[in-house]
């Protein structure tokens, strides 16, 4: 017997399992069930208690598992009632009184009423509340102005505001104001969060560690009931991986496709959807000192940066040119009137030239990544080129993201020219006057890293933040988005897409401008 | 040799305790806090220190570090902030699923290696040899994720022979034959490295120790040649070759963050990934130190084997 022909029979034998191996594995394989549909997520949510994530990818399956008082209409970002079917203000915008819907109850059989409400916020808002402990809760500050909950009665509650706060509406209608139940807290404490309960379309089934999270249709849903048995969000971290699964049939829907993988999802098999949302990506200049302390340097950058390039050849078409600091999904409050700042270097360096400031050197930092970033690094580097063009000497640092957001969120003064940023809000509110008011400079708690200063934008916001009629408010949010423009304290680069695609099973899906997504009418065959 | 053990365990303690010091300083010196990497763009100074608070991270660094220790002792290992569950729940649970994985990869990359090893210096120069070491030297040069990635593109997408990742079907899966399914692409993607490697040492093992006095006397003997190979031969070779065994083992445990990145595999080396880009400092400090005692572990098995197969080595 010699060694080659064991060899050999072991080798036939080697084959002989990999097709019986084979043979397990079956032909088309990935035909996910009819009726269940399988969502590809891009990360493993942190918690499903909504009053402890801050992350859009735990919004997604949040929504359908809860419900706030009021909720964005279809479509919109405009507020509709929800769990409250109707409410009042006081006249001088500190007493919000809210009607609550008859006859919900959570999924474990908990009545939705005035005390369940209470009991929400009392737990993210009071220290002393038995539940307080349950978070930590990282956006409590939406709820910043509410001085305490009142149950009026069963079905009416109260909120007291210490100053008229116009936002409050929408906050109820954002991830952070949905309703938990209450006993289901007092049963799960610090696992609650693993163990959700809300009065949604859906109900919490399982959750399988970074493998599944599994809702199902909750039969006794005070509206129309959800139209899939199951939904399953499963974490796939790596987009390369995601795509494959898409185009394998693993998946049914996938969200946050890479631009540069759209088009392997042309064919009759696939649809792609599309939704601008309440994103702008912007430079934040440094307005204190340096080249950018002078306006017509900042102008001249605005001119300089060639944005239908960034958002058709870097991104792909899966973003539009940014006129100014409000999105346009905020369409009530945006400003139609406003165009953005045409591509002109000649302009640019004209503008560069009457201020004396050819050759000045920039410092600009950049992000690797980063939640609404889109694609940093390429776009710092075409922007880069464009600066360069026009005779400005441009040099990147690149930090990792959370990194950037040290350096960045404390100011750049001292260290940085400018520095890429993007922000997905909720409120016209919320951007502004966080990152453009003179009061929200870094050392008073803010963000506004360039320090950007006008009297009549603070003005402005603060008068839109505490007027309660909606016209008002557009009309203050419209007028401060033309000085905005005009000073340019940031480069207005984008307003992101978000896009979505699923396979042919699946019918009736759409995006939300709110980036939520909203599965209660999607059909799978 | 029970003695021998017992040092080598001993001496292993001093070893952790360096790995706890050095894990702990790294994940408090690198820039980037856990408060701003949970709140995002609403990380204001003024929520940053709030949160901090509440997570415990405003207590001096060495301070910190101790009652970490001192928890640990006692079997706490504290609480993960970014996926909201005990560290050790989520560590052992991962850490299972990248035994399974890399458990798999590595029997395969010491059977298939060996094996290849020992054909190759049996044939030397011969048709097996040279269609081994080309085989080989493929295996070596192509990155693992890279195989991985293409793959996934034949196998999955293209002829939907198996699926694309996870570990279980989502729905009706869990069961011995789907186990099998999704771990067939990862563990041989995982395995072809070290497979060349030690299919390259264990020939050349073999090849010194064919060339020596014994087996010239055994095959002058008459002894079977299959003999000569496996049973004199190999059981020589087996002693430099183990410890090769024991190197590869920590590569394959450290590839396998690549290829559970690829395949979605839920491992403990994705989630030592996701928990540094999260700042989870608890995760990440519990996660490799329980990593880096499986690995200390396993050496002291592989010098404890060694010194059982050759009674030249003091215990």
């Amino acid at each position: 017997m010699t060694l080659l022909s064991w060899t050999r029979r072991s080798l036939m034998a080697a084959a002989g399992a990999a097709l019986v191996a084979g043979g397990l594995s079956g032909a088309a394989y990935a035909q996910t069930p009819p009726g269940v549909l399988i969502v590809g997520q891009i990360a493993e949510p942190k918690s499903l208690d909504p009053a402890a994530v801050t992350a859009v990818n735990d919004f997604r399956i949040l929504v359908n598992v809860y419900e706030g008082l009021t909720r964005y209409k279809s479509g919109t970002l405009e507020v509709e009632p929800s769990l409250a079917t109707s409410w009042d203000i006081s006249d001088d915008g500190t007493e919000y009184t809210f009607t609550l819907r008859d006859g919900v109850s959570f999924h474990d059989g908990t009545p939705f009423d005035a005390e369940a409400v209470k009991f929400n916020f009392d737990r993210m808002l009071d220290e002393s509340h038995p539940y307080h402990d349950t978070g930590p809760f990282p956006l409590s500050f939406f709820f910043g102005a509410v001085e305490s909950t009142d149950v009026v009665d069963a079905m009416t509650v109260k909120f007291t505001l210490n100053a008229p706060y116009a936002p409050f509406l929408s906050n109820l209608a954002y991830p952070t104001g949905l309703m938990v139940s209450p006993a289901a807290v007092a049963a799960n404490g610090k696992e609650f969060g693993r163990n959700p309960v809300g009065t949604g379309p859906f109900k919490f089934a399982e959750w399988r560690s970074n493998e599944a999270v599994v809702v199902e249709r909750n039969d006794g849903y005070w509206g129309e009931a959800a139209g899939t048995e199951a939904v399953v969000f499963r974490p796939i971290t790596d987009a390369n991986t995601r795509v494959a699964e898409m185009l394998a049939g693993g998946i049914d829907l996938m969200v946050e496709v890479p631009p540069t993988s759209l088009g392997q999802f042309g064919g009759d098999e696939f649809a792609v959807a599309e939704q601008a949302g309440p994103h702008v990506w912007f430079l934040i200049l440094n307005a204190k000192e340096g080249p950018f302390a002078d306006k017509r340097i900042r102008q001249a950058a605005n001119y300089a940066i060639n944005k239908e390039a960034i958002v058709n050849d870097v991104l792909e078409g899966t973003a539009t040119v940014a006129a100014g600091p409000t999105p346009p999904a905020f369409a009530w409050a945006y400003n139609e009137a406003l165009d953005p700042y045409p591509y002109d270097p000649e302009k640019a360096k004209a503008l560069i030239a009457e201020a004396g400031m050819e050759g000045a050197d920039l410092t600009f930092y950049v992000t690797e990544g980063g939640s609404g970033m889109l694609d940093p690094v390429p776009m710092g580097t075409a922007i880069q080129a464009d600066l360069q063009a026009v005779g400005l000497n441009v040099k990147i640092e690149t930090y990792e993201w959370n990194t950037f957001l040290g350096e960045v969120n404390p100011g750049l003064e001292g260290k940085a020219d400018m520095a890429e940023m993007a922000w997905m809000t909720n409120d016209p509110d919320t951007l502004p006057y966080l990152a453009l008011r003179s009061g929200a400079w870094p050392d008073k708690g803010g963000f506004n890293s360039g320090y950007y200063a006008n009297p009549k934008v603070d003005e402005l916001l603060e008068a839109a933040r505490t007027a309660t009629d909606q016209a008002e408010r557009a009309e203050l949010y419209r007028e401060m988005q033309t000085i905005v423009q005009e000073d340019a304290p940031w480069v207005f680069v984008a307003n992101w897409k978000q896009n979505a695609v699923t396979n042919d099973r699946v019918e009736n899906f759409g995006l939300e401008p709110s980036f939520l997504l909203h599965l209660q009418g999607v059909v799978k065959n | 040799m029970v003695s021998y053990i017992l040092k080598r365990l001993l001496s292993a303690i001093p070893v952790l305790l360096g790995i706890t010091i050095i894990v702990f300083l790294i994940m408090s010196l690198i820039p980037g806090d856990p408060a701003t990497a949970i709140l995002g763009s609403y990380a204001t100074p003024e929520n940053v220190e709030k949160l901090n608070r509440d997570l415990g991270l405003d207590k001096p660094m060495v301070q910190r570090y101790f009652i970490w220790l001192g928890n640990m002792l006692t079997g706490d290992f504290g609480r993960s902030f970014s996926l909201n569950r005990p560290v050790i729940d989520e560590v052992l649970e991962r850490f299972n699923a990248t035994l399974i994985l890399a458990g798999t990869a590595f029997t395969l990359c010491s059977l298939l290696g060996i094996l290849a090893g020992v054909v190759s210096a049996a044939r030397q120069y011969g048709f097996a040899d040279k269609a081994i070491t080309f085989v080989v030297l493929i295996g070596i040069s192509v990155p693992s994720f890279f195989l991985g990635m293409m793959m996934i593109l034949l196998f999955a997408v293209n002829l939907r022979w198996l699926p694309v990742s996870g570990m279980f079907a989502i729905y009706g899966g869990g069961d011995l034959p789907d186990l099998i399914r999704h771990l067939t692409m990862p563990a041989l993607a995982l395995a072809a490295v070290a497979t060349g490697v030690i299919a390259r040492l264990s020939r050349s093992a073999m090849l010194e120790v064919l060339r020596q006095d014994f087996i010239r006397t055994a095959r002058a003997k008459g002894v079977p040649e299959r003999r000569v190979i496996m049973g004199h031969a190999l059981r020589a070779a087996m002693v430099s070759i183990i410890p090769i065994l024991g190197i590869q083992a920590g590569f394959v445990l450290s590839g396998a963050v690549y290829i559970e990145i690829v395949f979605q595999w839920p491992g403990v080396g994705r989630m030592l990934v996701d928990a540094i880009l999260k700042r989870d400092l608890l995760l990440v400090q519990g996660g490799v130190v329980i990593v880096a005692a499986c690995y200390v572990l396993f050496n002291i098995a592989v010098d404890v084997a060694q010194s059982l197969l050759d009674p030249r080595i003091k215990t």
